[in-house]
C-alpha cells in the first residue's frame, strides 16, 4: 500500500517545477583540503589570502564578479593585508561607473578604494562574494552534519576540489558544451576548466600548480566571504572564557546558598 | 495572585505608601520575584529562564539588525551583506539572532518535554499550557518570516512551500494563499509583511509570556512529583517550597551561563552550522533548489506534513469519502496541524490522575519512545521524499497521534502507577535526608 513515494511528495507540495539542479549522476567527490582557517584558533594565511587574490583577478574575475566586497577590504586586519598605496593601484585597474556629477550616463571613472569589486561580466557566472558560505562540502541531504563539524565549513574545500575536479571530458547538451567534474552535483558543469598550472606567476616563489592556485583562490574566496571571522572567533574564545568563569562562580554561589537546604556542609 | 500562603510587600516608608495607594506596581514585582516554589525542582526546571533570555536576546538584537536591514527584492540580500561587513558588530547581531533562534527552540522543545513528562497540563494548570502552545506556534511563526528576510534560496522556496499549504484548503485556499502573499507569488509585498509581522509577533508573545507567568504563579509551580504544595497554613506551604529569590534565581542563571557558554561557542566558532548554506545564494524564483529543507527546529512537522501522499490508504479513503475534496496535500496540512493541535489537547487526552511521570511505570516507556520519535522525525525531515525515508515517516507520524490519541487516553484507565510521596517535602527530605537531631530545612523541623 505505500510504494515508492519519490516526486510524489515534492509535486503533492506544488513544487512541481524541475530542479534546476538534478541531483545524482555519479559520486559527488569533496577533497578534505586542509586550511589554515579551519578550528577554533584557524586564523587566514596572509600570504595565501594574496595569493588568492592575484588568482582572482588574474583569471576568475574574467568572468565573475564579487560585488558585495570592496577593495578597501584588502588593507583589514586578518585579510590580504594589502598596503594602501597598492590597494590604490589595484582599484585603478578596474573601471567603474561614473558618480561624478558631470558625469553622463554611462561613463565610467578609475576605481578608488571605497568602491566594490566588478560586478558579473558573463552570464551565468555567479557572484563569488559569499560563495565559499553557499557552498557547504560536508552535508546535505546525503552527507552527514557530523562531517561540518569534524572536518570543517566545507564551502572552500567545495571549491578548491571543483576547481582541480575536471576530468577532461565533454559533452555538448543541447548546443551547449558541458565539462565533466566530479564534484560538481550531476557531473556536467558549464564553466570551462579555468586552471591549468601556471596561470600565474606568484611573487613569494610559491610554484603554481592547479592544486595550489585552487587552494589559494579557495582561501581567498572563504576570506572574501567572512571577512570578520578572524573578529568572530576572538569573540567566542574571550566569551566561552568569560562565560565557563560566570559559570564556575554562579556554581559555587548556588551551591553554598543550597547546602543549609540540602542539610549540607557549605 | 498567588494561591500559596507566603509573606506579602508592606509599604514602609511614606514614598512607599503613597505609590502603593496608587499603583502597587512594586507589591506586584515582589509577590512575583519571592513566589513560593517547589524546593524539589530539578534540573529540567530551568529552560523558562533560557527561554526568557531568548525572547530578549532576539528583540534586542532584532532591533539593531532592523535598523539596518532593507525589505525589498532587489536590496534584502544585499543588505544582510552589507550588516555582516560594514556594520560595526553587524556579524555579531546578526549570528547572535540567526543562532538565537536555534537556541529558542532547543529550549523551548526541553521546555514541552519536560511538561509533557511531569503531566504540568494537567489540572490545574491547562490554561498555562495552552498559553504556552499559543507561544509556541507565535514562535513558530516568528521563525519562519524571519528566514524569509535574508531573501536567499530557502527563504524564498521556504515561503512559497510553506504558503502553498494554505492553497491547499479547498475552495478558498488559493485566495487565501494570494491574500496571504499580497500578490499571485512570493514577491515584494510578501518579504514587506513579513518583515512587519516578524517584528509584531515577537511583542506578542512578550504579553503571552507576562500571561503565561501569571497563570502558574496563580496555581504554583509543578514539580518533579506532581504532587501540590501544602496550601493549609503559611508555615506548611513553607515546608514544600522556598522563595524564588533568591534560591531558584541563582540556580537558574548558574544554568542559563552553562547554556550560554555553548551558545557563545556554536556562535563564534560555527556560526552557519545550522543553517542552510543555499540560504547564501539570493533568491532566484527561476531556480528551485534540489532539495528544499526548512529550519532544523521545523523538520519534525514538516515530516508530518511529507508523511501522507496520494498512495497512502488512509488518505485514498479521506479522498474517497470526501469525493476528492481531500487531497493527499491538504490531508498533509490537517495532520501536520493536527500533529500540533493533539499537544493542546493533551491535558484531556491523558486521562490518568498521577500527574508527574516518575511514578507511572508503563508511561515512561511510551514518553520516551515519543522522544525518539520526535528525533527520528526530525531525521527523516531533512531526508529525500524517497523510499525507504517516506515509510519510516508514515510510521514516526502514526505513533505520534497514538501516542495522543490512544496510548495516553487507555493508560490512564489501565496502568497501576506507583505510589507518590504524601508531600514535597517527604521527597525532598528523601533525597536530602536530615541529619540526627538537625533542624530542617527552612527552620521547619524535620519528622
Amino acid at each position: 500500500m505505500i510504494r515508492k513515494l519519490s516526486f510524489a511528495a515534492l509535486a503533492a507540495l506544488g513544487l512541481g517545477a524541475a530542479p534546476a539542479l538534478a541531483a545524482g549522476g555519479g559520486e559527488q567527490h569533496i577533497e578534505d583540503f586542509a586550511f589554515s582557517f579551519e578550528g577554533p584558533f584557524g586564523t587566514y594565511d596572509r600570504m595565501q589570502l594574496q595569493r588568492g587574490l592575484q588568482v582572482f583577478t588574474e583569471v576568475c574575475s574574467a568572468c565573475h564578479g564579487m560585488k558585495h566586497l570592496y577593495f578597501r577590504n584588502l588593507t583589514d586586519p586578518g585579510g590580504p593585508e594589502l598596503p594602501e598605496d597598492q590597494v590604490k593601484a589595484y582599484a585603478a585597474m578596474f573601471q567603474v561607473p561614473d558618480d561624478s556629477d558631470e558625469a553622463a550616463p554611462g561613463d565610467t571613472r578609475e576605481g578608488k578604494p571605497a568602491d566594490h569589486f566588478p560586478e558579473n561580466t558573463a552570464l551565468g557566472a555567479p557572484d563569488l562574494s559569499v560563495m565559499a558560505k553557499a557552498r557547504a562540502g560536508f552535508h546535505g541531504p546525503y552527507g552527514l552534519g557530523i562531517n561540518q563539524i569534524v572536518k570543517g565549513m566545507g564551502g572552500p574545500e567545495y571549491i578548491a576540489s571543483l576547481l582541480t575536479g575536471y576530468t577532461g571530458e565533454e559533452v555538448e547538451q543541447a548546443g551547449t558544451l558541458l565539462y565533466e567534474n566530479h564534484t560538481f552535483p550531476g557531473g556536467l558543469i558549464s564553466m570551462a576548466p579555468p586552471l591549468y598550472g601556471d596561470d600565474v606567476e606568484y611573487a613569494d616563489g610559491t610554484e603554481a600548480t592547479i592544486e595550489q592556485e585552487s587552494k589559494d583562490v579557495a582561501a581567498f574566496l572563504m576570506w572574501a566571504a567572512e571577512p570578520k571571522m578572524m573578529a568572530r572567533k576572538q569573540m567566542g574564545l574571550t566569551s566561552v572564557m568569560l562565560l565557563t568563569l560566570l559559570s564556575v562562580l554562579l556554581y559555587l554561589t548556588n551551591k553554598r546558598l543550597w547546602a543549609p537546604i540540602k542539610r549540607k556542609d557549605a | 495572585m498567588s494561591g500559596i500562603p507566603h509573606d506579602h510587600y508592606e509599604p514602609k516608608s511614606g514614598f512607599e505608601k503613597w505609590l502603593h495607594s496608587r499603583l502597587p506596581i512594586v507589591a506586584l514585582a515582589y509577590d512575583t520575584i519571592m513566589i513560593p516554589t517547589p524546593k524539589n525542582l530539578n534540573w529540567m526546571w530551568i529552560w523558562g529562564i533560557v527561554l526568557a533570555f531568548c525572547l530578549v536576546l532576539q528583540i534586542a538584537t532584532g532591533v539593531v539588525l532592523v535598523m539596518h536591514y532593507t525589505a525589498h527584492v532587489d536590496m534584502a540580500f544585499s543588505s544582510v551583506e552589507h550588516i555582516m561587513r560594514n556594520v560595526n558588530g553587524g556579524w555579531a547581531m546578526r549570528y547572535l539572532h540567526s543562532n538565537g533562534a536555534s537556541l529558542f527552540f532547543v529550549a523551548v522543545y526541553a521546555h514541552i518535554f519536560r511538561g509533557l513528562y511531569y503531566g504540568s497540563y494537567k489540572a490545574p494548570r491547562e490554561v498555562t499550557w495552552i498559553i504556552g502552545m499559543l507561544i509556541y506556534l507565535a514562535m513558530m511563526g516568528t521563525a519562519f518570516m524571519g528566514y524569509v528576510l535574508p531573501w536567499g534560496q530557502m527563504s524564498f522556496w521556504g515561503a512559497t512551500v510553506i504558503t502553498g499549504l494554505f492553497g491547499a484548503i479547498p475552495g478558498i485556499g488559493e485566495s487565501i494563499q494570494t491574500w496571504l502573499l499580497g500578490g499571485p507569488a512570493v514577491g515584494n509585498a510578501t518579504l514587506n509583511r513579513f518583515l512587519s509581522l516578524h517584528y509584531l509577533l515577537p511583542f506578542v508573545i512578550a504579553a503571552l509570556v507576562a500571561v503565561h507567568i501569571w497563570a502558574f504563579h496563580t496555581t504554583g509551580n509543578n514539580n518533579p512529583t506532581g504532587v501540590e504544595v501544602r496550601r493549609g497554613s503559611k508555615a506548611e506551604a513553607e515546608k514544600d517550597t522556598l522563595p524564588f529569590w533568591p534560591y531558584f534565581v541563582i540556580k537558574d542563571f548558574f544554568a542559563l551561563a552553562v547554556v550560554l557558554t555553548v551558545f557563545f561557542a556554536i556562535v563564534g566558532f560555527m556560526p552557519n552550522y545550522l543553517g542552510h548554506p543555499d540560504n547564501y545564494i539570493p533568491a532566484d524564483p527561476l531556480a528551485t533548489p534540489a532539495h528544499i529543507v526548512p529550519e532544523w527546529y521545523f523538520l519534525p512537522f514538516y515530516a508530518i506534513l511529507r508523511a501522507f501522499t496520494s498512495e497512502v490508504w488512509v488518505v485514498q479513503i479521506a479522498g474517497f469519502l470526501t469525493g476528492g475534496i481531500v487531497t493527499a496535500k491538504f490531508f498533509g496540512v490537517i495532520a501536520m496541524f493536527g500533529s500540533i493541535l493533539a499537544m493542546v489537547l493533551v491535558p484531556w487526552l491523558d486521562t490518568s490522575s498521577v500527574r508527574s511521570g516518575r511514578y507511572r511505570p508503563v508511561f515512561k516507556w511510551w514518553f520516551w519512545l515519543l522522544v525518539v520519535d520526535f528525533f527520528a522525525l526530525m531525521w527523516l525531515g531533512a531526508m529525500p521524499a524517497e523510499e525507504p525515508y517516506a515509510t519510516f515517516s508514515l510510521i514516526a507520524t502514526a505513533y505520534w497521534f497514538a501516542y495522543f490519541f490512544v496510548i495516553l487516553p487507555l493508560l490512564g484507565v489501565m496502568e497501576k502507577p506507583l505510589p507518590q510521596p504524601a508531600t514535597i517535602e517527604e521527597d525532598f527530605d528523601a533525597h536530602y535526608p536530615p541529619k540526627a537531631g538537625d533542624k530542617g530545612a527552612a527552620g521547619a523541623p524535620a519528622e
